[in-house]
């Protein structure tokens, strides 16, 4: 027990220790020109937060156009967002990481100016836009037909009926589900790591190699990736029920 | 466009030299986890809808714990964790040799285990009460009501869901990337890198993993129409 104690102790002190030198700053955090390792995590779970929230964005937003895809009444362009969306379902996302950082790069080579970051924020940004479309078309499938009738006979153009009539109750329908898209993406920007994004795995690995202390890195990088999950899960609840419909289960 | 593919290099034996073992290990790793796990999600699932508060609670922390932290996260600290010694234990000599791929079966295997309960938990909530208490009424054990009658329904009602994660657990197996098993992935990385022709080996791998993901979900979605015609 005591032995465990210790350990516990050794491992805190580690954390607020200098990076680059034994020194220990009984604040854990060193000041400019230096960085204890907490400072390193953090520095970590900072570019998965960004990585996470930039690929999310552009998943909300492809998602939301290939979903709409989906549902609209021409041939070519459903089967174009069926087409999309089995693609990037059905190729692993850490394969299609690879291929962004070592394949496109050869193919366009405007994309050897970019960072590996951003690539990976595209990568999972679109590996997640399948997933969003899969949602957005399932909310708006959610909507009787008639409505959309409704909109075309009343005069409505087709987009008119989708701005007005079909996305505010669709998206309303899908938006929990996407704050659930949301923690998984937090959880996928791990798989980053593999081409070199300096996100909180990548970092607890290095970290745990230069301080040879594998499991409190670990142990540090799990617990930032527990409070990013919680916080989420907060938000969502919040989300559900700011979003709920009268009369729906649980509205007002 | 400066790219331009050649796959010449490749001939049939390094296919069945580097390839198709590897093929072989993401499948019966994806397999044993599915089977193993489903099994175990199953147990976890009954202690979530037990009357014991202490087991609900394990089973809700082991679950949310799990689903809370990537799967890179999990696979790292499972090599870690995991003691030397029990890989010959298990193994023998063959366990000692490949200490990352036996690590990846016993890390999915916990990790689906997870999320395999709370379809599980899904499920055999579908399943109506009166079913259970018609169970009791005739004389049954919880456990010959469990074994008897809800479960079987609720493998039923959720082989499609469950199919599906396999589907998505099968892709995932990639990943143990982070701790240098040979599967499929890395059997076509090893020969990217054996011929230096990495960007044909990603794309094939891409081409690869499509077609059997994409061909299984085809059979799920088959499957599922027919269980619903059933019901």
């Amino acid at each position: 027990m005591s032995n465990l104690l210790a350990q516990i102790k050794d491992s805190a002190t580690l954390m607020c220790t200098s990076i680059d030198d034994p020194t220990v700053y009984p604040s854990c955090f060193a000041g400019k020109g230096d960085m204890t390792y907490l400072q390193w995590m953090i520095h970590g779970w900072g570019w998965t937060l960004l990585v996470a929230l930039v690929a999310l964005v552009i998943a909300l937003a492809l998602g939301l156009v290939i979903g709409v895809m989906r549902t609209l009444p021409n041939k070519w362009a459903v089967l174009f967002g069926e087409a999309w969306t089995e693609v990037f379902r059905n190729v692993p996302v850490l394969v299609q990481l690879f291929i962004w950082a070592n394949v496109l790069p050869e193919l366009f080579p405007a994309l050897k100016q970019v960072s590996y970051a951003a690539l990976a924020c595209i990568g999972l940004g679109l590996f997640t836009s399948a997933r969003v479309a899969q949602q957005v078309k399932a909310g708006i499938g959610t909507i009787p037909k008639g409505q959309r009738y409704a909109g075309l006979a009343m005069g409505l153009t087709l987009a008119q009926t989708y701005r007005y009539v079909l996305l505010p109750v669709g998206l309303r329908v899908v938006l929990p589900t996407l704050t659930s898209e949301s923690m998984n993406i937090i959880k996928n920007s791990s798989v980053a790591y593999a081409i070199s994004v300096t996100e909180l795995i990548w970092t607890a690995i290095q970290a745990g190699e230069q301080a040879s202390a594998h499991s409190t890195m670990y142990f540090v990088a799990s617990v930032f990736y527990v409070i990013s999950a919680l916080t989420i899960n907060r938000l969502s609840v919040l989300i559900e029920r700011r979003t709920r419909f009268a009369g729906a289960m649980g509205g007002k | 466009m400066a790219l331009d593919l050649d796959f010449s290099f490749l001939t049939p034996d390094i296919v069945k030299h580097n390839l198709v073992p590897a093929f072989e290990y993401s499948l019966q790793l994806t397999v044993v986890a599915a089977v193993c796990g489903t099994a175990l999600g199953t147990l976890i699932a009954l202690m979530r809808l037990s009357s014991q508060a202490w087991l609900q609670r394990i089973a809700t922390i082991y679950v949310d714990l799990l689903r809370s932290i990537p799967l890179v996260m999990v696979i790292l600290w499972f090599f870690l964790l995991i003691p030397s010694s029990f890989y010959a234990f298990i193994g023998g000599s063959f366990g000692e040799a490949h200490r990352p791929e036996l690590a990846a079966v016993i890390t999915f295997t916990f990790f689906e285990a997870a999320y395999y309960s709370e379809i599980m938990r899904a499920g055999i909530q579908s399943v109506s009460r009166g079913q259970t208490f018609a169970g009791y009424a005739v004389g049954m054990t919880y456990a010959q009501c469990m074994r008897l009658i809800v479960l079987p329904q609720a493998f039923r009602n959720m082989l499609p869901v469950l199919l599906t994660q396999t589907i998505v657990l099968f892709q995932d197996t990639s990943l143990v990337y982070a701790i240098g098993a040979y599967d499929w992935l890395k059997g076509f990385q090893t020969v990217g890198q054996l011929y230096n022709r990495p960007s044909e080996m990603y794309l094939l791998a891409a081409v690869c993993y499509f077609v059997v993901s994409f061909s299984l979900s085809m059979l799920v979605r088959r499957l599922q129409a027919k269980i619903q015609i059933i019901r």
